[in-house]
């Protein structure tokens, strides 16, 4: 297992680690984490079973569902799919790093007033795709919505007002938060 | 101050939900936790001869390997019996891990511990297991010739056949005829949170499990029964569950196996499903084929109806949907016959799945109605309405309450209905292909055969909590009972907080057929309005309350505070009685006895479904591009959740009619299909907007607040509106669930 620390970059750093337990630091919500990891360990099973953060969420451990969407260096990935070793020297942000302590985003309250979940699993995963799909840029209306959301499945069917629940943070930004109308 | 029961008010644990805090039940820290995976059965029939641990015990951080071979028999014999009743609820009338012998792939063979999860998953994967395998009949082309007529299906709840009046003779009178048969796929619930179950022995006799359950009580019930322990000596805690859709309702294996593991390793014992593992663990929706004659004079009315199911079911139990039920009552028609037949195959007991047997039974139906109004040549809503049933026809009794002619008028009204150019294949959006489509819905409103219960308890600042056994899987109780049980007290909704989610609290049914709802609610109310009432007894019992010598009657209570009904300066609040009288806190319990089986009225939720459809003239793709749905599930207590669960009822519809089927292969006897890459449900971009209305009617049979639930009926008819409107946008009949591709083309 090649891991690249120290200077990054250069292809003269990499070091072998593993397969046994390796201490690496993962860097969550800003804050620095040192944990002991097999190499194996996968960023969603590090981030639950050895951070404590379970708010990422495990649906099927195949890259198929969205419940473990988070941020590495503010893109979304599926934790489940990502090595935690892979993302030393990375910021990684989770649900629980979206707003400050005892905040809420604007998308996490429009999630609540929209009723845009009913179990909650896959809620945290929708939400932080939903905050980087108006960051990434598209178009913001439906059809984009509906493709650019489509990576994250409910089962619990509550699409149209996950979209209304984003509609409702563009219009609030487009309109300088004076409107959240959706 | 205006009643709480009906606002659309947010999800109270929805702040917990958005921002990641609500701890599910594989999200527990416990100190010593280790990890269980089972291995399955990777034949469908046959036995165990050995099982190779060598490699799997030298793995690091493995603590157990556990298998028949290592564990002792355990001293119950489970009994499938629905978790409605209340008792233990085993899903299936077997158990695994008691000897060699394999009945289904999937079946729990062998248990791995180990100090992590990789570790437990790697040490698995190193067990060598042989199989003698036998012949095995997984899908029903296998085993059609062997099929049966059981008794009594549904855990022995429901008879095998049902009839009135005579079918042949109704034929015979019969102008027009419809005899078509529909094919049903098997479907999986695959809720976003897989089983998990965490346990810890706290001393050997006693035992705490954190499960994901649709009732506590049925998972304490049903391990208590199965290793021979009092239910006393068992709690189970679940407090968030990630969906579930049926296939939480019942008490898997997997539940015991978790607490056996962990006695066994003296630790305690995470035991989580993973997705594959999700469609060979606990049940699904059976293959089946529905045989619908209808029988019609000149206009159009019903002269003989019979419905004819036959399904797969397992070697243990005589399991089939009671897909018969509504469709038997739903049309006034003197003549009927249902008949469920089975055959056995080797798979796990199916099971609840939303809406368990209308979502096929009504798709057969008004499929077949649907073809009936083309045949008379009349509109498929004036149909329905010339076949109208005013009474129970089962029975004669009246209906507890029904809307359905209100909602026929207003989902047509919502949809534009009127007007329709019945014709079918004429309509055309570039390539698409466009057409309309409806149906009826119905779904029996079930109640627990025992009292439910609930406790309030107010404290002397005016502060109150209410607690009952049910677990929130979604279904919006937590924030419906605050709202029931702030109405009962005279509280602001604020001042109540609902707990749930641990058998500890007052005993109360698994939320199962949409009467979780109804039964949680009566017992809430009925202990709000006890505790209301024993709080007035007492201020016009004391001699300083301004209440004095009042009679209670006419005391009623306000934001907290009693008074007198027509003098509303005469009064004083909760918590100064309390607080004068040195009282911490007062206590109620509710119990509720449901309406008896025997209640002279017939008891249904119901509603209408249409929905509008483009079909590719070339592809074959099939989008549905609006749907209107609008029911009657009596009171609404919330109308926020309550909409968006009948919202995702419809779009349920929607999956079961174009996407949802799991693949049996019957050269392996395993599902061809068991991941969400490859068994579809919708994503974003297959779920069109959705208009749901309810209307409100008044039932005063089924409970006390009327509430007849809305778990299920949204679902019911979707379905069947979405197959009849690619009928009228293609002139196809397609008989099957799902409408795929291949079927258009």
């Amino acid at each position: 297992m090649k891991s690249y620390v120290g200077e990054v970059g250069t292809a003269d750093t990499a070091v072998i680690r593993g397969p046994g337990e390796v201490m690496i630091t993962l860097s969550v919500n800003g804050v620095p984490r040192t944990i002991p990891i097999e190499p194996r360990v996968s960023l969603l099973d590090a981030l639950r079973d050895r951070l404590d953060l379970t708010g990422t969420k495990k649906g099927c451990n195949q890259g198929a569902c969205g419940a473990c969407t988070v941020w590495v260096d503010k893109r979304r990935v599926l934790a489940c799919l990502t090595l935690a070793i892979t993302c030393e020297m990375r910021e990684i942000t989770t649900i629980e790093g979206l707003a400050g302590d005892g905040e809420l985003h604007p998308m996490q309250t429009a999630f609540i007033e929209r009723d845009a979940f009913q179990c909650g699993y896959c809620t945290p995963g929708q939400i932080m795709s939903a905050v980087a799909f108006l960051a990434e840029g598209h178009q913001p209306d439906d059809p984009q919505i509906k493709e650019w959301m489509s990576g994250n499945l409910c089962r619990c069917a509550a699409y149209p007002h996950i979209r209304a629940a984003i509609r409702q943070v563009r219009d609030a930004t487009v309109a300088g938060g004076s409107d959240a109308a959706g | 101050m205006s009643p709480a029961i009906g606002l659309a008010l947010d999800r109270v644990e929805g702040r917990a939900k958005v921002s990641g805090t609500a701890r599910y039940t594989a999200e527990l820290v416990l100190p010593g936790l280790v990890h269980a995976v089972l291995v399955g059965a990777r034949i469908p029939s046959g036995r165990v001869i050995a099982i190779d641990t060598g490699k799997a015990e030298r793995a690091e951080g493995l603590i157990a390997v556990l298998s028949h071979f290592n564990l002792p028999p355990i001293p119950g014999k489970p009994r499938l019996l629905p978790s409605l009743v209340g008792l233990a609820a085993p899903g299936e009338s077997f158990f695994p891990m008691q000897d060699e012998v394999v009945h289904y792939a999937g079946q729990p063979i062998a248990i791995v511990v180990a100090d992590t999860i990789e570790r437990a998953e790697h040490a698995a994967s190193l067990l060598r297991i042989d199989f003698a395998e036998l012949p095995a009949h997984t899908v029903l082309d296998q085993v059609r010739d062997q099929a049966y007529e059981p008794q009594r299906i549904f855990g022995g709840m429901l008879p095998g056949r049902n009839s009135r009046g005579d079918v042949e003779a109704g034929l015979a009178q019969a102008k027009h005829r419809i005899d078509q048969t529909y094919r049903i796929s098997p479907n999986h619930h695959n809720p976003i949170e897989p089983s998990a179950t965490t346990v810890v022995w706290d001393d050997v006799d006693r035992l705490t499990i954190y499960d994901s359950t649709q009732g506590p009580t049925a998972t304490q019930m049903t391990v208590s029964n199965l290793l021979g322990l009092a239910p006393g000596q068992i709690k189970v805690i679940s407090e968030y569950v990630g969906g579930s859709f049926g296939s939480k309702a019942m008490i898997w294996p997997h539940v015991t196996l978790a607490a056996l593991a962990a006695r066994q390793v003296q630790r305690p014992v995470r035991l989580a499903l993973d997705r594959e593992q999700m469609f060979h663990s606990c049940g699904h929706r059976e293959e089946q084929e529905q045989r619908i004659t209808i029988g019609a004079r000149a206009d159009g009315r019903l002269t003989a109806l019979r419905h004819h199911k036959l399904s797969l079911t397992s070697p243990f139990d005589d399991w089939a949907e009671p897909s018969l039920q509504s469709p038997g009552i739903f049309y006034d028609c003197a003549n009927y016959e249902g008949v469920y037949r089975l055959a056995r195959g080797n798979t796990i007991t199916p099971t609840f799945m939303r809406a368990p047997g209308e979502a096929s039974g009504m798709f057969a139906l008004e499929c077949a109605m649907d073809e009936l109004a083309e045949l008379v040549d009349i509109d498929p809503v004036e149909l329905r309405l010339r076949n109208f049933a005013k009474t129970d026809p089962s029975t004669g009794n009246p209906w507890s309450s029904s809307g359905l002619r209100e909602c026929y008028q207003r989902a047509a009204e919502l949809f534009g209905w009127d007007g329709r150019d019945r014709a079918p294949g004429t309509r055309r959006d570039g390539q698409w292909l466009i057409g309309t489509g409806m149906a009826g819905a119905a779904y029996p409103h079930a109640v627990p055969p025992n009292q439910q219960r609930a406790r309030a308890r107010l404290y002397a600042d005016g502060s109150a909590v209410v607690e009952a056994g049910v677990s929130e899987f979604g279904t919006g109780v937590t924030t419906a009972m605050r709202q029931v049980a702030a109405d009962g007290l005279g509280l602001p909704v604020d001042r109540v907080r609902f707990v749930g989610g641990s058998s500890d609290l007052p005993n109360i049914t698994a939320a199962v057929g949409s009467a979780g709802t109804g039964a949680v609610s009566a017992a809430v109310h009925l202990a709000a309005t006890e505790l209301r009432n024993q709080l007035i007894v007492r201020a016009v019992a004391d001699q300083q309350s301004p209440l004095h010598g009042a009679d209670p009657a006419t005391v009623t209570v306000e934001d907290g505070r009693m008074r007198l009904h027509d003098r509303a300066e005469v009064g004083e609040t909760y918590a100064a009685m309390l607080a004068r009288g040195m009282t911490p806190d007062v206590e109620a319990l509710g119990v509720w006895t449901p309406p008896p089986l025997t209640t002279p009225y017939g008891m249904h939720t119901f509603g209408a479904q249409f929905a509008e459809v483009a079909v590719d003239a070339d592809l074959g793709l099939v989008r549905v591009r609006r749907m209107v749905g609008v029911f009657a599930p009596g009171r609404v207590l919330n109308r926020k959740t309550a909409h968006s669960q009948l919202m995702g009822g419809m779009l349920w519809g929607m999956s079961q009619a174009l996407l949802e089927a799991t693949l049996m292969d019957p050269r392996t006897g395993r599902w061809a299909n068991p991941s969400l890459g490859d068994y579809l449900i919708p994503v974003n971009a297959d779920a069109p907007d959705v208009v749901v209305e309810t209307i409100e009617v008044t039932d005063t049979v089924v409970n006390p607040l009327g509430v007849k639930g809305v778990g299920e009926i949204g679902i019911v008819g979707a379905a069947a509106a979405i197959a009849n409107a690619v009928h009228h946008a293609t002139g196809r009949r397609i008989r099957k669930l799902p409408i795929s591709l291949e079927d258009l083309l």
